[in-house]
């Protein structure tokens, strides 16, 4: 099949602004926008910029603003998206070049969270002892590859990029709600804040934009809950 | 920009992160990679991890060691397989301890699943070794370390491209590296290197390896005269989705997963009658191959079926959730009720950059070090995984082996000092890069990358045979010559993904020739290395390691014996 991209392109040691640029390619209805992305690359320009790596939606590199929606443009058809296809980077991130956008202000809002393993007990010669229930409480939120797509698509965060963002928050989850970790306290501290999970209003976007399917705004209500309920001590 | 750091690790998948955790308390230490640490293909790692914990039956780190052995068909360093094995276990609990969500068994413990090739009692049947979290354990691994990472500060330099390895009267002191934002040449001086930066898959046309593996550290290395261990054995995973090369996990069989013919016949059961379709990989691959040359292959064409419906939804969506939605985005194929179309795959290299059992990269035959220079993970070669890798493993060497690589840099820093780079340590990075920018090169780097891709998946194969060896080595030294005329469009500074694309290059086409060059030259056929012309294995003449190195006059091949000392060699049979 035929398919024109329509691609946002800016090349800041050049452009003033970004701009909209057509690409026709010839496509296999079951190649991945990310093929597609590659013929124009390698067939056509090759100043085209945009990541990827692993191509199968694990790896997290290419989350891009796709007809409007986030997704991994390793994840999504070419028969799902119509003849003609708008690509532009995510939004609410500054502009690197072209696709690729400045990832270090999301990773600095992950780092905020603690969102590592907290424990205070000496740790035992074999395994901790977890039950299943216990263990698929948190299941969901282990899940995230740290795309960005939901916090670019949440307009709680265009509104203010103070916002820690729904993929800090799913990251903060992953450790609140694991029996084993003994830091959530700590991370509740950080999140019940202006600018933590208070900032969300549920609008949902993140949970159509997230690729592995992360019931996102579930996971942020139930941070909430235990926030004004439940306060773990 | 100059920088300086006691520990310099290059890559960060999960042996590059599991040496920088050791690597903290003594000394400055620096991580850089091409991509976002949790973008490397650790990631990609679905199965398990194995570890002989006996958690729901008898196992013993031995049983692990034999298995491996075997699996690797004796090409294997015995003392480097008994130690990675024994230290499995504890590996495993300390991911654990930091946090690892791994599946539990309903007693609360971790829980752990057959894998291929191994068994219990030497070879008598499977045995439930591999400890997992779904279908996402490389996944679960690598946000483990990255977080341990991020709790310990370990400074990162992301989406750095490393250049070159300096090396000043035989010592390593340092690398340059290209910043991808800025397009500026940096030089880093340390007293010790590690270079994990994964496989090199992207060599091959179907591939499961992710577009950034071309072998970056393996070929700088190369270059710098460093020879390449064992490159003949290239490991073509049993299933991989048709036509796209996407890995479908051996758990998929694990869990009760079986392989079917056009027939709709079990067919591993006249290749393997005792581990049926936990065969070894390469048994798996060959089986797979002759059933579609034998016009077994689904409606005639060369894939077969992977069936796993019988396994009921539950346990499709609980165990393999992953390797489901995989199958539903790209296939529209739903597991749980219909099979998957496979074909073999081109997955994993066992060889790689020789080391030591410490990680320590040796340059010849009598073992001699390179001091300061280190290599852990798939790019390396201990070996440990010998002619053929068996599943799970991959994630047990990157950890163990990433730890013991920190662990000896930390001794390393702690008696030397720094010695004086090279003078002008950036000149041969920036001739290189200068050369792509300014090319006027009419030769179009996809192109190229393509022949390669289509030579070597044709030619370097499941099955191997002279004739053909010998064209991939004529094709590729073609390759490299139209690649001195490659030119680029994009000769920018910001973000030039297309002057990166040219530099893999590079790195894939000067791979690929010492792997067809020392595939050519083994005169046997041993795990994954299958040669039509020389169908037995040959212990008399090839029970040794290939070293290859790049000299003036072409690759080079010289042999160093195998390490055995518990397992002597026998035929292999499963």
């Amino acid at each position: 099949m035929e398919a024109t991209l329509k691609i946002q392109r800016f090349n800041p040691d050049t452009d003033e602004k970004p701009y909209w640029a057509e690409y026709q390619v010839e496509v296999e209805p079951t190649d991945r926008l990310l093929d597609a992305l590659h013929l124009v690359k390698w067939y056509e320009d090759g100043t085209l910029a945009f990541r990827r790596s692993c191509a199968h939606g694990v790896c997290g590199s290419d989350a891009l603003t796709i007809n409007s929606v986030n997704r991994l443009a390793c994840k999504v058809l070419m028969r799902d998206l119509g003849s003609t296809v708008t690509v532009e980077p995510l939004r609410g991130f500054p502009i690197v070049k072209d696709l690729v956008v400045d990832m270090e202000p999301f990773f600095e809002k992950y780092r905020s969270v603690k969102p590592y393993f907290v424990t205070y007990d000496p740790d035992p010669p074999v395994e901790r002892y977890q039950s299943q229930e216990d263990r698929a409480k948190f299941d969901d939120t282990t899940k995230c590859i740290l795309c960005g797509a939901c916090t670019s698509s949440c307009p709680s965060f265009w509104g203010n990029r103070d916002y820690v963002g729904p993929a800090a928050i799913v990251q903060a989850h992953r450790f609140i709600f694991d029996s084993r970790d003994q830091g959530a306290n700590e991370r509740l501290e950080i999140l019940n804040d202006r600018d933590g999970v208070w900032r969300c209003r549920t609008i949902f976007n993140c949970v159509g934009a997230c690729p592995r399917e992360i019931d996102v705004t579930r996971a942020i209500g139930e941070v909430k809950k235990l926030l004004l309920f439940n306060r773990m001590v | 920009m100059y920088h300086s750091y006691d520990a310099l690790i290059v890559g960060a998948g999960g042996a590059g992160l599991r040496a920088a955790l050791e690597l903290g308390q003594v000394g400055s230490v620096a991580v850089l990679s091409k991509l976002y640490p949790t973008r490397s293909h650790t990631g990609a790692a679905q199965g398990g991890i194995g570890a002989a914990l006996g958690n729901t039956e008898e196992d013993l780190a031995e049983w692990h060691a034999f298995d491996t052995v075997k699996g690797g068909d004796y090409l294997v360093d015995q003392d480097a397989a008994e130690a990675m094995c024994q230290e499995a276990i504890e590996i495993v609990y300390e991911l654990e301890h930091w946090g690892l969500p791994f599946d539990r068994t309903p007693d609360g413990k971790i829980a752990q699943r057959p894998f291929g090739g191994h068994t219990h009692h030497f070879g008598q049947g499977p045995v439930r070794r591999s400890c997992y979290a779904a279908d996402r354990t490389g996944h679960m691994i690598l946000q483990t370390m990255f977080q341990q990472c991020v709790r310990h500060n370990v400074r990162f330099f992301d989406e750095y491209h490393v250049l070159d390895l300096l090396v000043q009267d035989g010592v390593a002191c340092g690398v340059t590296a290209y910043q991808i934002l800025t397009g500026e040449i940096h030089t880093f001086r340390a007293k010790t290197i590690l270079f994990a930066t994964g496989g090199m898959g992207r060599m091959f046309k179907i591939t499961s390896n992710a577009h950034a593996l071309s072998g970056d550290g393996p070929a700088i290395a190369l270059r710098r005269g460093v020879p390449m261990e064992d490159m003949e054995f290239f490991q073509f995973h049993p299933t991989g989705i048709y036509k796209m090369g996407i890995l479908i996990t051996e758990a998929v069989r694990g869990e009760g997963g079986i392989l079917l013919n056009n027939d709709g016949e079990r067919f591993m059961e006249r290749y393997s009658p005792t581990l049926l379709d936990l065969a070894p990989r390469d048994i798996v691959s060959r089986a797979i191959y002759l059933e579609v040359q034998d016009g077994k292959g689904i409606d005639g064409k060369d894939y077969v079926h992977l069936g796993a419906s019988h396994l009921g939804r539950e346990v499709v969506e609980a165990k393999l959730p992953d390797i489901s939605d995989f199958c539903l985005t790209y296939l529209g194929i739903d597991p749980a009720v219909q099979p998957m179309p496979v074909q073999p795959t081109a997955h994993y290299s066992m060889g790689g950059i020789p080391t030591d059992i410490e990680g320590r990269v040796v340059i010849d035959e009598k073992n001699t070090l390179m001091p300061g220079f280190y290599s852990a993970g798939e790019c390396a070669c201990v070996s440990v995984h010998g002619a053929n890798r068996l599943g799970t493993n991959s994630l047990v060497d990157i950890l163990v082996f990433g730890r013991r690589a920190g662990r000896d840099m930390a001794r390393y820093i702690r008696e030397n000092d720094f010695v004086p780079l090279p003078s002008e340590p950036e000149c041969d990075a920036c001739d290189e890069v200068e050369h792509l920018l300014s090319s006027s090169g009419d030769e179009s780097v996809a192109d190229i990358r393509e022949d390669l891709q289509a030579t070597m998946m044709d030619n370097i194969g499941v099955f191997r045979i002279e004739s053909q060896m010998q064209a991939a080595v004529d094709k590729v030294h073609e390759l490299q010559e139209r690649y001195r005329r490659a030119g680029i469009q994009d000769r920018g500074k910001t973000f030039n993904t297309d002057l990166l694309e040219a530099i893999e290059l590079g790195y894939l086409l000067d791979l690929a020739e010492v792997t067809a060059e020392s595939a050519l030259a083994r005169t046997e056929s041993r795990g994954a290395h299958s040669r039509e012309d020389y169908p037995d294995r040959d212990d008399e003449n090839w029970l040794k390691h290939t070293l290859a190195y790049r000299t003036e006059s072409g690759v080079q091949l010289k042999y160093k014996p195998v390490t055995i000392t518990s397992f002597e060699p026998k035929p292999r049979t499963y």
